[in-house]
């Protein structure tokens, strides 16, 4: 159904309003006050928190619906390379090139 | 002045550099947006009106999709924020690295806060604890500008040019990919390798949860377990073990 043009700018206003206020929340109105340490230290672990939460549904979860082990292995040798160089480009070369080299050969 | 400042571009340049892998993806993710912003009955300038005041994939997607679905504005609303909420986690583990700077500063990077601009920051800041406040600015907005832009020109084609892009080049995986390429460099100890642990178990089981609500839960226990596993660990280490 095409909605009017009215109701898509509302939508967009009340998504970017509502984005913003969430990305303001802490950072905005804390700013330079400090964090008791313990959430402070806890904060730390935000990335491995979030993002391997956002990323392994991904991975497991495929076009085809079944399990791709390809995939998995892919995975696992993006995480085992960047742990071990330290290095993001290294971790997503090794994910892709792994990920087309086996789906090549497979 | 923060233009003028150079240990600021001395950030932006790491920021610029460390964020080239994502380039790859940015501009297929945001052709994706556009195309299924276009079928869902919204013309180039909403495309890039979402694009541009939203700033966030999996929202948009997430509500461009409900609209097509015709779901109620209320759902739409709270489904799509719900998903930006992992962004008020991001915002609060930012006021370590860059809370001190100016006001404007900080409201600047709010609304650039996303999934690439946070992790980079906090990895460059896991790597090389002793940046300066204005090397961090320019790690995150070094970030954050050209991926971003990147996401509106790769929404614009997708809403202009969309149908003749192919849908399946095999770039899907390259999504997961990055996120996992992100997080790899900080799994070098053991309260890191636990969250993540956590993160990922807790959040297949909490799938079911309303409003995708399951990933912040399993998130929230996520950073609980990686600071008592690093209290406990600390403990363990001054009384003299491994």
């Amino acid at each position: 159904m095409i909605h009017s043009d009215l109701y898509v700018w509302m939508i967009i206003a009340g998504l970017s309003l509502g984005s913003f206020a969430i990305r303001f929340s802490f950072l905005g109105l804390i700013g330079d006050r400090q964090l008791p340490k313990p959430v402070e230290r806890a904060l730390g672990y935000t990335s491995v928190a979030i993002l391997p939460g956002i990323a392994m549904p991904m991975v497991l979860s495929s076009s085809t619906g079944e399990l791709e082990p390809v995939r998995l292995i892919a995975a696992f040798l993006t995480l085992l390379v960047g742990a071990w160089t330290r290095s993001l480009l290294y971790a997503l070369l090794a994910g892709i090139f792994s990920y087309a080299i086996l789906m090549a050969i497979l | 002045m923060l233009v003028r400042n150079k240990l600021f571009w001395q950030g932006a340049r790491r920021g610029f550099i460390s964020s080239l892998p994502f380039y790859i993806v940015m501009v297929p993710f945001g052709t994706l947006f556009g195309l299924l912003a276009t079928e869902a009955g919204l013309n180039v300038l909403q495309v890039m009106g979402f694009s541009f005041a939203v700033l966030a994939g999996a929202a948009q997607i997430t509500a461009v999709t409900l609209m097509e679905e015709n779901a109620p504005t209320f759902i739409i609303l709270a489904t799509s924020l719900a998903v930006n909420l992992r962004m008020g986690m991001y915002s609060a583990a930012l006021v370590p690295l860059i809370g001190k700077a100016k006001l404007w500063q900080r409201a600047l990077a709010s609304y650039w806060i996303f999934d690439q601009s946070y992790a980079v920051t906090a990895l460059e800041h896991n790597k090389n604890p002793n940046l300066s406040l204005d090397e961090r600015l320019g790690v995150f907005f070094g970030v954050a500008i050209p991926v971003s832009s990147l996401w509106y020109l790769g929404t614009y084609l997708g809403a202009v040019v969309g149908n003749q892009i192919p849908a399946e080049l095999g770039l899907e995986f390259a999504v997961p990919v990055t996120f996992l390429a992100l997080v790899a460099p900080l799994l070098r100890s053991i309260p890191h390798l636990l969250a993540a642990f956590t993160s990922v178990v807790f959040t297949l089981l909490f799938a079911d949860f309303p409003f995708s609500s399951g990933l912040l839960v399993a998130g929230v226990m996520a950073l609980a377990v990686g600071y008592f596993s690093e209290v406990w660990l600390e403990k363990f280490e001054s009384k003299g073990g491994v």
